[in-house]
Protein backbone atom coordinates (compact mmCIF):
# COMPACT_ATOMS: atom_id res chain seq x y z
CA UNK A 1 0.00 0.00 0.00
CA UNK A 2 1.15 3.55 -0.57
CA UNK A 3 3.41 5.40 1.95
CA UNK A 4 2.29 9.02 2.85
CA UNK A 5 4.69 11.68 4.78
CA UNK A 6 4.39 15.07 5.42
CA UNK A 7 6.43 17.62 6.06
CA UNK A 8 8.02 18.16 8.96
CA UNK A 9 6.55 21.82 9.49
CA UNK A 10 3.32 20.49 9.44
CA UNK A 11 3.92 18.27 12.53
CA UNK A 12 4.69 21.74 14.59
CA UNK A 13 1.08 22.73 13.98
CA UNK A 14 -0.82 19.17 14.22
CA UNK A 15 -0.60 15.41 14.26
CA UNK A 16 0.92 14.89 11.07
CA UNK A 17 2.11 10.71 11.02
CA UNK A 18 3.82 9.02 8.37
CA UNK A 19 1.40 6.54 7.38
CA UNK A 20 0.49 3.44 5.13
CA UNK A 21 -3.07 3.75 3.56
CA UNK A 22 -4.91 1.89 0.86
CA UNK A 23 -5.83 4.07 -2.74
CA UNK A 24 -5.34 4.45 -5.83
CA UNK A 25 -5.90 7.76 -6.57
CA UNK A 26 -4.42 11.08 -3.92
CA UNK A 27 -7.64 11.82 -3.41
CA UNK A 28 -8.54 8.44 -1.91
CA UNK A 29 -5.07 8.02 -0.18
CA UNK A 30 -5.44 11.66 1.33
CA UNK A 31 -9.36 10.39 2.60
CA UNK A 32 -7.90 7.53 4.05
CA UNK A 33 -5.16 8.94 6.15
CA UNK A 34 -7.63 12.07 7.42
CA UNK A 35 -10.39 9.20 8.67
CA UNK A 36 -7.70 8.76 11.34
CA UNK A 37 -6.16 12.14 11.67
CA UNK A 38 -9.66 15.08 10.65
CA UNK A 39 -7.92 17.94 11.70
CA UNK A 40 -5.20 17.43 8.90
CA UNK A 41 -7.17 17.71 6.46
CA UNK A 42 -8.49 21.64 6.80
CA UNK A 43 -3.76 22.22 6.36
CA UNK A 44 -3.58 20.60 3.28
CA UNK A 45 -6.64 20.74 1.23
CA UNK A 46 -9.03 23.99 1.43
CA UNK A 47 -12.93 24.42 1.62
CA UNK A 48 -13.63 22.66 -1.60
CA UNK A 49 -11.24 19.74 -1.66
CA UNK A 50 -8.53 20.96 -3.52
CA UNK A 51 -5.22 21.12 -2.64
CA UNK A 52 -3.99 24.12 -0.38
CA UNK A 53 -2.59 27.05 -2.47
CA UNK A 54 0.99 26.58 -1.04
CA UNK A 55 1.00 23.07 -0.40
CA UNK A 56 2.63 20.38 -2.90
CA UNK A 57 2.35 16.40 -3.03
CA UNK A 58 4.82 14.59 -4.97
CA UNK A 59 4.17 10.88 -6.21
CA UNK A 60 7.81 9.01 -6.66
CA UNK A 61 9.59 12.03 -7.02
CA UNK A 62 6.94 13.90 -9.48
CA UNK A 63 4.59 16.80 -8.82
CA UNK A 64 1.00 15.69 -8.85
CA UNK A 65 -1.44 17.65 -11.79
CA UNK A 66 -4.15 17.63 -10.78
CA UNK A 67 -4.44 19.89 -7.59
CA UNK A 68 -8.36 20.27 -7.79
CA UNK A 69 -9.84 16.98 -7.74
CA UNK A 70 -6.95 15.00 -7.01
CA UNK A 71 -7.18 12.41 -9.48
CA UNK A 72 -3.78 11.40 -10.39
CA UNK A 73 -2.97 7.75 -9.87
CA UNK A 74 -1.28 6.16 -6.71
CA UNK A 75 0.46 2.46 -7.05
CA UNK A 76 0.77 -0.03 -4.55
CA UNK A 77 4.46 0.55 -3.74
CA UNK A 78 4.01 4.53 -4.18
CA UNK A 79 5.74 7.05 -1.85
CA UNK A 80 3.68 10.07 -1.31
CA UNK A 81 4.93 13.42 0.29
CA UNK A 82 3.18 16.25 1.50
CA UNK A 83 5.38 19.27 1.24
CA UNK A 84 5.20 22.96 1.20
CA UNK A 85 5.71 25.10 -1.55
CA UNK A 86 8.08 27.86 -1.38
CA UNK A 87 5.87 30.31 -2.49
CA UNK A 88 3.72 31.56 0.17
CA UNK A 89 5.50 31.28 3.05
CA UNK B 1 -8.63 41.33 37.84
CA UNK B 2 -6.13 43.67 35.45
CA UNK B 3 -6.55 45.15 32.20
CA UNK B 4 -4.81 43.14 29.23
CA UNK B 5 -3.57 44.11 26.07
CA UNK B 6 -3.76 41.37 23.37
CA UNK B 7 -1.95 42.03 20.00
CA UNK B 8 -2.19 40.14 16.98
CA UNK B 9 0.63 40.84 14.50
CA UNK B 10 2.09 39.24 10.94
CA UNK B 11 4.19 36.80 13.50
CA UNK B 12 2.68 35.96 16.76
CA UNK B 13 0.07 37.49 19.41
CA UNK B 14 1.76 39.35 22.22
CA UNK B 15 0.26 39.47 25.64
CA UNK B 16 1.47 42.90 27.14
CA UNK B 17 0.40 43.71 31.23
CA UNK B 18 0.25 46.58 33.97
CA UNK B 19 2.45 45.99 36.36
CA UNK B 20 4.29 48.21 38.94
CA UNK B 21 3.47 51.26 36.66
CA UNK B 22 4.57 49.57 33.32
CA UNK B 23 3.30 47.76 30.65
CA UNK B 24 5.39 45.03 29.91
CA UNK B 25 5.33 42.44 26.67
CA UNK B 26 4.88 38.78 28.89
CA UNK B 27 3.96 36.18 26.54
CA UNK B 28 3.88 35.42 22.99
CA UNK B 29 2.00 32.72 21.00
CA UNK B 30 1.56 31.05 17.69
CA UNK B 31 5.48 32.61 17.58
CA UNK B 32 6.19 32.79 13.14
CA UNK B 33 2.75 32.91 12.46
CA UNK B 34 0.02 35.66 11.39
CA UNK B 35 -2.71 36.67 13.78
CA UNK B 36 -4.97 38.82 12.13
CA UNK B 37 -7.79 38.72 14.25
CA UNK B 38 -8.44 38.46 18.02
CA UNK B 39 -11.54 38.09 20.36
CA UNK B 40 -11.29 38.52 24.02
CA UNK B 41 -15.02 36.99 24.52
CA UNK B 42 -16.22 38.53 28.66
CA UNK B 43 -18.65 36.23 28.97
CA UNK B 44 -16.83 33.19 29.69
CA UNK B 45 -13.27 34.84 29.52
CA UNK B 46 -12.02 32.80 26.36
CA UNK B 47 -9.73 34.33 24.03
CA UNK B 48 -9.80 33.41 20.73
CA UNK B 49 -7.58 33.73 18.26
CA UNK B 50 -7.23 33.69 13.96
CA UNK B 51 -4.03 31.99 13.03
CA UNK B 52 -3.19 32.28 9.64
CA UNK B 53 -0.57 30.15 7.95
CA UNK B 54 0.82 30.88 4.69
CA UNK B 55 1.01 27.27 3.59
CA UNK B 56 -1.51 25.89 5.48
CA UNK B 57 -4.64 28.23 5.81
CA UNK B 58 -6.18 29.68 8.59
CA UNK B 59 -7.37 28.37 12.12
CA UNK B 60 -8.75 28.88 15.15
CA UNK B 61 -7.56 28.77 18.25
CA UNK B 62 -9.30 29.23 21.71
CA UNK B 63 -7.27 29.87 25.11
CA UNK B 64 -8.85 29.67 28.71
CA UNK B 65 -6.06 31.15 30.67
CA UNK B 66 -5.22 34.06 28.54
CA UNK B 67 -2.89 32.48 26.08
CA UNK B 68 -0.80 30.40 27.84
CA UNK B 69 -2.07 27.10 26.56
CA UNK B 70 -4.41 26.65 23.32
CA UNK B 71 -6.73 24.53 21.69
CA UNK B 72 -7.46 24.28 18.09
CA UNK B 73 -11.21 24.82 17.09
CA UNK B 74 -13.34 24.62 14.04
CA UNK B 75 -12.67 27.41 10.98
CA UNK B 76 -16.11 28.81 8.83
CA UNK B 77 -16.19 26.67 5.67
CA UNK B 78 -17.37 27.81 2.42
CA UNK B 79 -20.39 26.13 0.69
CA UNK B 80 -19.99 23.61 -2.36
CA UNK B 81 -21.40 25.36 -5.58
CA UNK B 82 -24.53 23.99 -6.18
CA UNK B 83 -25.70 22.25 -9.18
CA UNK B 84 -26.74 24.66 -11.96
CA UNK B 85 -26.08 27.85 -9.23
CA UNK B 86 -24.21 30.62 -11.17
CA UNK B 87 -20.60 32.03 -9.53
CA UNK B 88 -20.86 35.77 -7.93
CA UNK B 89 -18.34 37.66 -9.86
CA UNK B 90 -16.37 40.50 -8.26
CA UNK B 91 -17.42 43.18 -10.68
CA UNK B 92 -14.16 45.44 -10.56
CA UNK B 93 -12.13 42.11 -11.73
CA UNK B 94 -14.85 40.08 -13.63
CA UNK B 95 -13.75 37.28 -11.52
CA UNK B 96 -15.53 34.81 -9.63
CA UNK B 97 -15.48 35.16 -5.81
CA UNK B 98 -13.86 32.15 -4.67
CA UNK B 99 -15.42 29.97 -2.07
CA UNK B 100 -12.53 29.35 0.21
CA UNK B 101 -11.55 30.90 3.61
CA UNK B 102 -8.60 33.52 3.32
CA UNK B 103 -8.73 35.61 5.95
CA UNK B 104 -10.77 35.88 9.59
CA UNK B 105 -11.72 39.48 9.46
CA UNK B 106 -13.97 39.99 12.29
CA UNK B 107 -14.60 37.89 15.14
CA UNK B 108 -17.47 38.89 17.84
CA UNK B 109 -19.15 37.57 20.74
CA UNK B 110 -22.77 37.14 20.37
CA UNK B 111 -25.26 38.56 23.53
CA UNK B 112 -25.43 38.67 27.20
CA UNK B 113 -28.51 35.77 26.89
CA UNK B 114 -26.40 33.48 24.79
CA UNK B 115 -23.57 32.68 25.84
CA UNK B 116 -21.18 30.47 22.85
CA UNK B 117 -22.65 32.55 20.03
CA UNK B 118 -19.98 33.67 18.03
CA UNK B 119 -20.18 36.01 14.59
CA UNK B 120 -16.90 35.63 12.06
CA UNK B 121 -16.61 37.93 8.90
CA UNK B 122 -14.22 36.78 6.71
CA UNK B 123 -12.58 37.44 3.22
CA UNK B 124 -13.64 36.60 0.95
CA UNK B 125 -17.42 38.08 1.39
CA UNK B 126 -18.30 35.50 4.15
CA UNK B 127 -20.61 35.95 7.82
CA UNK B 128 -20.66 32.91 9.72
CA UNK B 129 -22.52 31.81 13.06
CA UNK B 130 -21.10 29.47 15.70
CA UNK B 131 -23.88 28.22 18.54
CA UNK B 132 -20.68 26.16 20.57
CA UNK B 133 -18.12 28.62 20.70
CA UNK B 134 -16.31 27.67 17.55
CA UNK B 135 -16.37 24.06 17.35
CA UNK B 136 -18.64 24.29 13.92
CA UNK B 137 -19.76 27.12 12.33
CA UNK B 138 -22.67 27.76 9.78
CA UNK B 139 -22.44 30.56 6.55
CA UNK B 140 -25.48 32.97 6.80
CA UNK B 141 -26.89 32.32 3.50
CA UNK B 142 -29.56 35.17 3.77
CA UNK B 143 -27.01 37.23 2.97
CA UNK B 144 -24.65 34.49 1.49
CA UNK B 145 -27.09 34.37 -1.43
CA UNK B 146 -28.27 37.73 -1.49
CA UNK B 147 -28.02 39.45 -4.74
CA UNK B 148 -26.88 41.85 -3.88
CA UNK B 149 -23.26 40.58 -3.29
CA UNK B 150 -23.20 40.84 -6.94
CA UNK B 151 -21.62 44.54 -6.25
CA UNK B 152 -19.50 44.06 -3.93
CA UNK B 153 -16.06 43.72 -4.86
CA UNK B 154 -12.27 43.77 -3.13
CA UNK B 155 -11.10 47.18 -1.29
CA UNK B 156 -7.28 46.63 -0.24
CA UNK B 157 -7.48 42.64 -0.41
CA UNK B 158 -8.23 41.28 -3.58
CA UNK B 159 -11.98 39.96 -2.34
CA UNK B 160 -14.69 41.93 -0.57
CA UNK B 161 -14.05 41.37 3.37
CA UNK B 162 -16.13 41.45 6.31
CA UNK B 163 -14.60 43.13 9.14
CA UNK B 164 -16.69 44.64 11.40
CA UNK B 165 -19.93 43.05 13.12
CA UNK B 166 -21.75 45.17 16.05
CA UNK B 167 -24.21 43.39 18.17
CA UNK B 168 -26.88 45.71 19.79
CA UNK B 169 -26.46 45.15 23.79
CA UNK B 170 -29.79 45.92 24.17
CA UNK B 171 -30.69 43.01 21.67
CA UNK B 172 -28.81 40.79 20.17
CA UNK B 173 -30.93 39.70 17.36
CA UNK B 174 -29.76 43.32 15.95
CA UNK B 175 -26.40 42.63 14.21
CA UNK B 176 -24.77 45.37 12.19
CA UNK B 177 -21.74 44.50 9.70
CA UNK B 178 -19.20 46.15 7.46
CA UNK B 179 -17.95 45.21 4.27
CA UNK B 180 -14.90 46.79 2.60
CA UNK B 181 -16.61 46.93 0.08
CA UNK B 182 -19.87 46.37 0.48
CA UNK B 183 -21.54 48.82 2.91
CA UNK B 184 -23.45 49.11 5.82
CA UNK B 185 -25.87 45.83 6.48
CA UNK B 186 -28.28 44.94 9.35
CA UNK B 187 -30.72 42.03 10.55
CA UNK B 188 -33.20 42.34 13.31
CA UNK B 189 -33.89 38.69 13.38
CA UNK B 190 -30.46 37.46 13.77
CA UNK B 191 -29.49 36.93 10.35
CA UNK B 192 -32.27 35.98 8.84
CA UNK B 193 -32.98 38.79 6.78
CA UNK B 194 -31.15 41.75 5.87
CA UNK B 195 -31.52 45.57 4.96
CA UNK B 196 -28.50 47.74 3.71
CA UNK B 197 -27.91 50.82 5.30
CA UNK B 198 -25.89 54.32 4.67
CA UNK B 199 -28.01 57.33 3.26
CA UNK B 200 -25.29 59.64 3.20
CA UNK B 201 -21.94 57.58 2.69
CA UNK B 202 -20.10 58.84 -0.13
CA UNK B 203 -17.74 57.28 -2.20
CA UNK B 204 -15.45 59.70 -4.38
CA UNK B 205 -13.67 56.98 -5.86
CA UNK B 206 -17.57 55.62 -7.85
CA UNK B 207 -18.44 57.04 -10.95
CA UNK B 208 -20.15 60.18 -9.65
CA UNK B 209 -23.74 58.65 -10.45
CA UNK B 210 -22.93 55.55 -8.59
CA UNK B 211 -20.94 57.75 -5.07
CA UNK B 212 -24.21 56.93 -3.18
CA UNK B 213 -24.60 53.63 -3.97
CA UNK B 214 -24.86 52.27 -0.52
CA UNK B 215 -23.56 48.54 -2.06
CA UNK B 216 -20.38 49.97 -3.00
CA UNK B 217 -19.21 52.20 0.11
CA UNK B 218 -15.87 50.72 1.59
CA UNK B 219 -16.29 51.80 5.51
CA UNK B 220 -12.74 50.78 6.55
CA UNK B 221 -14.16 50.31 10.33
CA UNK B 222 -17.80 50.67 12.04
CA UNK B 223 -18.12 50.95 15.68
CA UNK B 224 -21.11 51.58 17.57
CA UNK B 225 -21.05 52.71 21.72
CA UNK B 226 -21.65 50.36 23.81
CA UNK B 227 -23.99 52.33 26.17
CA UNK B 228 -25.55 53.86 23.55
CA UNK B 229 -25.48 51.83 20.39
CA UNK B 230 -27.34 53.66 17.73
CA UNK B 231 -24.64 55.91 17.60
CA UNK B 232 -22.03 54.76 15.51
CA UNK B 233 -18.78 55.66 14.01
CA UNK B 234 -17.33 54.87 10.74
CA UNK B 235 -13.99 55.69 9.29
CA UNK B 236 -14.74 55.12 5.59
CA UNK B 237 -12.36 55.19 2.99
CA UNK B 238 -13.56 58.93 1.98
CA UNK B 239 -13.85 60.48 5.73
CA UNK B 240 -15.24 59.83 9.01
CA UNK B 241 -18.97 59.73 8.99
CA UNK B 242 -21.52 59.78 11.86
CA UNK B 243 -25.18 57.82 12.79
CA UNK B 244 -27.43 58.37 15.51
CA UNK B 245 -30.29 56.24 14.15
CA UNK B 246 -28.08 53.06 14.31
CA UNK B 247 -26.78 53.33 10.54
CA UNK B 248 -29.58 53.86 8.74
CA UNK B 249 -28.32 57.61 8.29
CA UNK B 250 -24.56 59.31 8.25
CA UNK B 251 -23.80 62.47 8.49
CA UNK B 252 -19.71 63.54 6.50
CA UNK B 253 -17.44 64.74 8.57
CA UNK B 254 -14.84 66.92 6.70
CA UNK B 255 -12.84 68.41 9.17
CA UNK B 256 -10.80 66.37 11.42
CA UNK B 257 -7.30 67.95 12.24
CA UNK B 258 -4.74 66.75 9.69
CA UNK B 259 -6.86 64.73 7.58
CA UNK B 260 -9.64 62.80 7.49
CA UNK B 261 -8.38 59.63 5.85
CA UNK B 262 -7.53 56.38 8.29
CA UNK B 263 -8.42 52.78 8.73
CA UNK B 264 -9.58 52.30 12.34
CA UNK B 265 -11.69 54.46 14.97
CA UNK B 266 -12.76 53.61 18.81
CA UNK B 267 -15.78 54.74 20.04
CA UNK B 268 -15.73 55.71 24.08
CA UNK B 269 -17.93 53.50 25.84
CA UNK B 270 -20.36 55.69 27.70
CA UNK B 271 -19.85 58.62 25.69
CA UNK B 272 -21.40 58.74 22.47
CA UNK B 273 -20.16 61.73 20.53
CA UNK B 274 -16.76 60.82 21.86
CA UNK B 275 -14.11 58.78 19.26
CA UNK B 276 -10.81 58.69 18.30
CA UNK B 277 -8.68 58.38 15.01
CA UNK B 278 -5.32 57.59 13.95
CA UNK B 279 -5.39 59.44 10.40
CA UNK B 280 -3.21 59.09 7.17
CA UNK B 281 -2.91 61.52 4.24
CA UNK B 282 -4.83 60.28 2.36
CA UNK B 283 -6.03 56.90 -0.14
CA UNK B 284 -3.47 56.82 -2.04
CA UNK B 285 -0.94 58.36 0.28
CA UNK B 286 -0.99 56.10 3.18
CA UNK B 287 1.41 57.21 5.20
CA UNK B 288 1.15 59.24 8.40
CA UNK B 289 0.57 62.96 7.61
CA UNK B 290 3.85 65.45 7.33
CA UNK B 291 5.98 62.42 8.81
CA UNK B 292 4.50 62.81 12.31
CA UNK B 293 2.09 60.30 14.18
CA UNK B 294 -1.23 61.76 15.54
CA UNK B 295 -4.60 60.89 17.08
CA UNK B 296 -7.55 62.56 16.72
CA UNK B 297 -10.18 62.68 19.18
CA UNK B 298 -13.62 64.31 19.22
CA UNK B 299 -16.36 64.89 21.84
CA UNK B 300 -18.33 66.73 20.34
CA UNK B 301 -19.93 64.17 17.61
CA UNK B 302 -17.27 65.21 15.33
CA UNK B 303 -17.81 69.35 15.42
CA UNK B 304 -14.52 69.95 16.64
CA UNK B 305 -11.10 67.30 17.14
CA UNK B 306 -8.15 67.48 18.97
CA UNK B 307 -4.77 66.20 17.87
CA UNK B 308 -3.17 64.44 20.31
CA UNK B 309 0.74 64.42 19.59
CA UNK B 310 2.38 63.71 23.06
CA UNK B 311 4.47 60.71 23.24
CA UNK B 312 4.17 60.15 19.36
CA UNK B 313 6.97 60.33 16.99
CA UNK B 314 7.02 63.73 14.91
CA UNK B 315 10.05 63.44 12.21
CA UNK B 316 10.01 60.67 9.44
CA UNK B 317 7.84 58.45 11.28
CA UNK B 318 5.14 56.50 8.13
CA UNK B 319 3.20 54.67 10.72
CA UNK B 320 -0.07 53.43 9.50
CA UNK B 321 -2.48 51.43 12.03
CA UNK B 322 -5.09 49.23 10.25
CA UNK B 323 -9.00 49.06 10.95
CA UNK B 324 -8.89 46.84 13.94
CA UNK B 325 -5.78 48.17 15.47
CA UNK B 326 -6.87 51.06 17.89
CA UNK B 327 -9.28 50.20 20.71
CA UNK B 328 -10.43 51.63 24.01
CA UNK B 329 -10.59 49.28 27.44
CA UNK B 330 -13.95 49.49 29.36
CA UNK B 331 -12.48 51.89 31.55
CA UNK B 332 -12.79 54.95 29.22
CA UNK B 333 -9.76 56.24 30.07
CA UNK B 334 -6.92 53.63 28.85
CA UNK B 335 -6.55 53.22 25.00
CA UNK B 336 -4.05 51.27 22.31
CA UNK B 337 -3.01 51.34 18.86
CA UNK B 338 -0.55 49.47 17.11
CA UNK B 339 0.99 50.49 13.39
CA UNK B 340 2.06 48.99 10.43
CA UNK B 341 6.12 49.02 11.40
CA UNK B 342 5.31 47.37 14.57
CA UNK B 343 5.09 50.21 17.01
CA UNK B 344 2.90 49.61 20.07
CA UNK B 345 1.42 52.91 21.63
CA UNK B 346 -0.79 53.11 25.00
CA UNK B 347 -2.32 56.04 26.62
CA UNK B 348 -3.75 56.12 30.17
CA UNK B 349 -5.31 59.66 30.00
CA UNK B 350 -8.09 59.21 27.25
CA UNK B 351 -5.50 59.94 24.70
CA UNK B 352 -4.32 62.94 25.53
CA UNK B 353 -0.46 61.88 25.93
CA UNK B 354 1.20 58.28 24.78
CA UNK B 355 3.72 55.73 25.97
CA UNK B 356 5.71 53.91 23.08
CA UNK B 357 5.69 49.84 24.50
CA UNK B 358 7.87 48.38 21.94
CA UNK B 359 9.09 49.67 18.37
CA UNK B 360 10.08 46.46 17.27
CA UNK B 361 7.07 43.91 17.29
CA UNK B 362 5.91 43.30 13.33
CA UNK B 363 3.28 44.88 11.57
CA UNK B 364 0.24 44.57 13.98
CA UNK B 365 -2.52 44.07 12.49
CA UNK B 366 -5.07 43.92 15.57
CA UNK B 367 -5.13 44.97 19.47
CA UNK B 368 -7.71 44.40 22.12
CA UNK B 369 -8.01 45.20 25.84
CA UNK B 370 -9.63 42.60 28.16
CA UNK B 371 -10.37 42.14 31.98
CA UNK B 372 -8.31 38.80 31.51
CA UNK B 373 -9.09 35.88 33.79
Amino acid sequence: MPRVCFTANLARQTAAPECVVAGDTVADTLAAVFESTPTLRGYVLDDQGALRKHVAVFIDGECIRDRISLTDSVRESSQIFVMQSLSGG
Amino acid sequence: MNTLLHVGTRKGLFLIERSAGKWRIVQISHAGVSVPMLLPDARDVTLYAAVEHGHFGTKLHASADDGATWEERAVPVYPPKAEGEEDIMDPMRQKPVPRTLEKIWALEAGGLGEPGVLWCGTIPGGLFKSADSGRSWEIVRSLWDNPARKKWFGGGADWPGIHSVCVDPRDSRHVTIAISCGGVWTTRDSGATWEVLGKGLVSDYMPPELAGQPESQDPHRIVACPAAPDCMWMQHHNGIFFSDDAGANWRRITEAGPSVFGFSVAVHPAEPHRAWFVPGVKDEMRIACDGAVCVTETRDAGKTFAVHHAGLPQEHAYHIAYRHCLDVADDGRTLAFGSTTGSLWVSEDIGESWQRISAELPPIYCVRFSKGR
